[in-house]
């Protein structure tokens, strides 16, 4: 049932991310920006603002074909390779740790870019779980983690979410709760090719934890990624003429 | 991953309710928690004492997060104490310390919540 202390107190040292106030990003990546995550808190779904939503993607895949511990292994390694297209995952090089921060790079309706991030705040052999910052479209965390089950393997994304703002939460109910489906559904059939398995159903259970809002929380828009990623956007040229005036003198 | 290796054991004391967390709390204890939670009947705080608990990863904190969720619904105030510097630092790092009110010990709890 349960193992020494010092055991216990190896794996806590190991797994978690340290504590950190604001998040700092060390390196930006060629095509990320990083506006939206350094120096931003990181926000969990108590700190959001919509519903309260557990969602739980699993896929299956034989057993024979790989362990949990090495199905996390690869999707550790290749986590990026599996998002959907039109999203980019810029991982830390090191891969995915506790404490390290990645920077995202999303699509959203409207040709809209959304520059964001998440930092690893849990890792060990059977799951890992990133956490979003403020102004991400939601706060809380996602848990990635595998386990055994019969015959199969059992891969699982499970989201633990509050929409971040009113403007969040307004997109989710216009179509948001259904992209997100699509999203993971697709990473984890991306998930189930890397070991030559296609044509498996991914079961999807939503399941709303909290139908209230916290409407105390409506000021988190100030913090809004989609809202700051699109002034960054509109900004562009005047930052390319700065820095060509700043260039010639 | 989902079988539970944690025990909750709840007790009463005066209006709140205090409950004794020992093992590895992880995803697979929501069972046993959620038991736990519905023998805390109508008190009006919940105190988690971890003091022995041996590990806790993501999903326990998840877990955590739901719990807080029904006694808000129910109007609790929900506490904690016995946590190690290092699951204090948890929940800071997740920022439960900002709705969960963590104490240093049972006598600290039960007089935060006028139950001592």
């Amino acid at each position: 049932m349960t193992e020494p202390a010092e055991q216990a107190a190896a794996r806590d040292a190991t797994n978690w991310a340290k504590t950190v106030s604001r998040l700092n990003v060390s390196t930006v990546p060629e095509g990320a920006t990083g506006i939206n995550v350094s120096g931003k808190r990181l926000a969990s779904p108590i700190q959001g603002f919509g519903k309260m939503w557990q969602k739980t993607y699993q896929i299956r895949v034989p057993r024979e074909r790989v362990s949990a511990a090495e199905l996390i292994s690869a999707w550790k390694l290749h986590f990026p390779d599996f998002w959907p297209p039109g999203n980019r995952f810029y991982g830390p090089l090191t891969g995915i740790a506790p404490g390290e921060v990645a920077l995202i790079e999303a699509s959203l309706p409207g040709r809209l870019k959304l520059s964001t991030g998440v930092m690893v705040m849990y890792a060990d052999e059977e799951s890992f779980t990133l956490m979003t910052p403020e102004g991400h479209m939601f706060a809380g965390w996602i848990t990635f983690s595998a386990s055994e089950q019969g015959d199969a393997t059992v891969a699982q994304a499970q989201v633990l979410m509050r929409a971040s703002d009113p403007i969040f939460e307004l997109g989710l109910v216009l179509g948001g709760h259904r992209q997100e489906d699509v999203f993971w559904e697709t990473t984890l059939h991306n998930v189930a090719a890397h070991f030559d398995v296609t044509g498996v159903e991914v079961d999807t259970a939503v399941v709303c934890v909290d139908k209230g809002r916290q409407w105390k929380r409506w000021t988190n828009v100030w913090h809004s990624a989609a809202i700051r990623s699109t002034i960054y956007m509109l900004n562009a040229p005047f930052r390319a003429l700065d820095a060509v005036f700043r260039g010639t003198r | 991953m989902t079988e539970a290796t944690a025990t909750f054991e709840v007790r009463r004391h005066g209006s709140a309710a205090l409950v004794d967390i020992k093992g590895d709390v992880t995803a697979g204890s929501e069972g046993v928690l959620m038991t736990a939670y519905e023998d805390v009947g109508s008190a009006s705080a919940v105190v988690l004492n971890f003091s022995g608990l041996s590990y806790m990863n993501s999903g326990g904190i998840g877990l955590l997060v739901t719990l807080l969720v029904r006694a808000n619904r129910h109007a609790q105030t929900l506490l904690a104490y016995g946590l190690s510097d290092h699951y204090r630092q948890i929940f800071e790092l997740t920022r439960l310390d900002e709705a969960i009110g963590i104490h240093d010990n049972e006598q600290a709890a039960l007089r935060a919540v006028g139950a001592s």
